[in-house]
């Protein structure tokens, strides 16, 4: 399986990526985001980070850069796509995925494990996983997931919330809700399932002795479905 | 010719920035004040000589890059 991570100025977390890609078997190359045709790929993912300094609004800077119009081709004909956290807001400021993602309800800058509970399971990258509710961890500033009543009516209604934060055993309330995103959303699908935008890091979690292990899960599960 | 455009976040869209200044001016003694919404301000030379055309430029760049129209409103001046 060939994977690739695009790099932005002020992606942070590109390498962590290429390392967990290789490490579960995706043979991963890195793409510069001014070049303007993408590697032959199975799974692109626009990374974490900072992408031009958060200038404007998180990542649309990034959104208008040459390699985008190829990353949109792809996704549009059915390719995978997965942002985390910054590569989440930029697939928001291209309008691949519904709504926005506003500055923290509390005003701060979290980094911190938490929880989150896996909503629709009928895609490349939940299908067949062996646990429900991953520990994950979050860095972010701008992680408040927000839309309208209608876009969420239609959210709910296509079942393109993909993970929402909740605590250990799956409870989801306001409680567990790190930065006031509507309905505790984490992350989601566009309506095809191909495109999925996630805050949380699991490329932070693939390394029992330093953090965690539910990140291996979630890697080890999308190549199987890949294969 | 110069352009200036205000852009501001829509009305029912939570502002913590906003909430944490009046907060503070409240704190600092100005007791009155009972709401901030903080917004963006761009200055944008264009080369345009009629205004009408410049405007109808700067509508489109809010519409694509400036704003973003699922939680903020743009005023062009």
């Amino acid at each position: 399986m060939k994977s690739s991570v695009i790099i932005f100025p002020g992606s942070n977390c590109d390498r962590d990526m290429d390392v967990a890609l290789n490490k579960y078997g995706f043979k991963n190359k890195m793409v510069w985001h001014n070049d303007a045709e993408l590697p032959k790929s199975d799974l692109i993912v626009l990374p974490g980070g900072f992408s031009y300094g958060d200038y404007l609004r998180c990542g649309s800077i990034a959104a208008q850069s040459k390699i985008i119009k190829s990353v949109i081709n792809f996704a549009n004909s059915g390719g995978l796509v997965i942002g985390i956290c910054n590569g989440f807001q930029i697939l928001i400021e291209t309008k691949l995925l519904p709504g926005a993602l506003l500055r923290n309800k509390y005003l701060k800058f979290i980094c911190k494990n938490v929880f989150v509970k896996i909503n629709n399971f009928e895609n490349k990258y939940f299908k067949n996983i062996k646990k429900n509710i991953l520990e994950l961890h979050i860095a972010h500033n701008d992680g408040n997931y927000f839309c309208s009543d209608n876009e969420l009516k239609s959210i709910k209604d296509n079942n393109q919330i993909a993970i929402n934060y909740c605590n250990k055993n799956g409870q989801i309330s306001e409680e567990f809700n790190p930065n006031g995103s509507i309905n505790n959303i984490a992350g989601l699908f566009n309506k095809n399932k191909n495109i999925l935008g996630i805050m949380p890091h699991p490329e932070r979690m693939i390394d029992s002795f330093l953090s965690g292990k539910d990140g291996s899960i979630f890697f080890e599960n999308l190549i199987n479905n890949l294969k | 010719m110069k352009i200036k455009v205000i852009v501001t976040l829509k009305n029912g869209v939570l502002d913590p920035q906003g909430k944490a200044i009046q907060q503070t001016l409240n704190g600092m003694g100005f007791s009155n004040v009972n709401e901030i919404r903080q917004g963006k301000y761009f200055d944008i030379e264009i080369n345009e000589k009629e205004e009408s055309k410049a405007k109808s430029k700067v509508d489109e760049m809010c519409k694509k890059l400036l704003s973003n129209m699922v939680i903020e409103d743009y005023k062009i001046i």
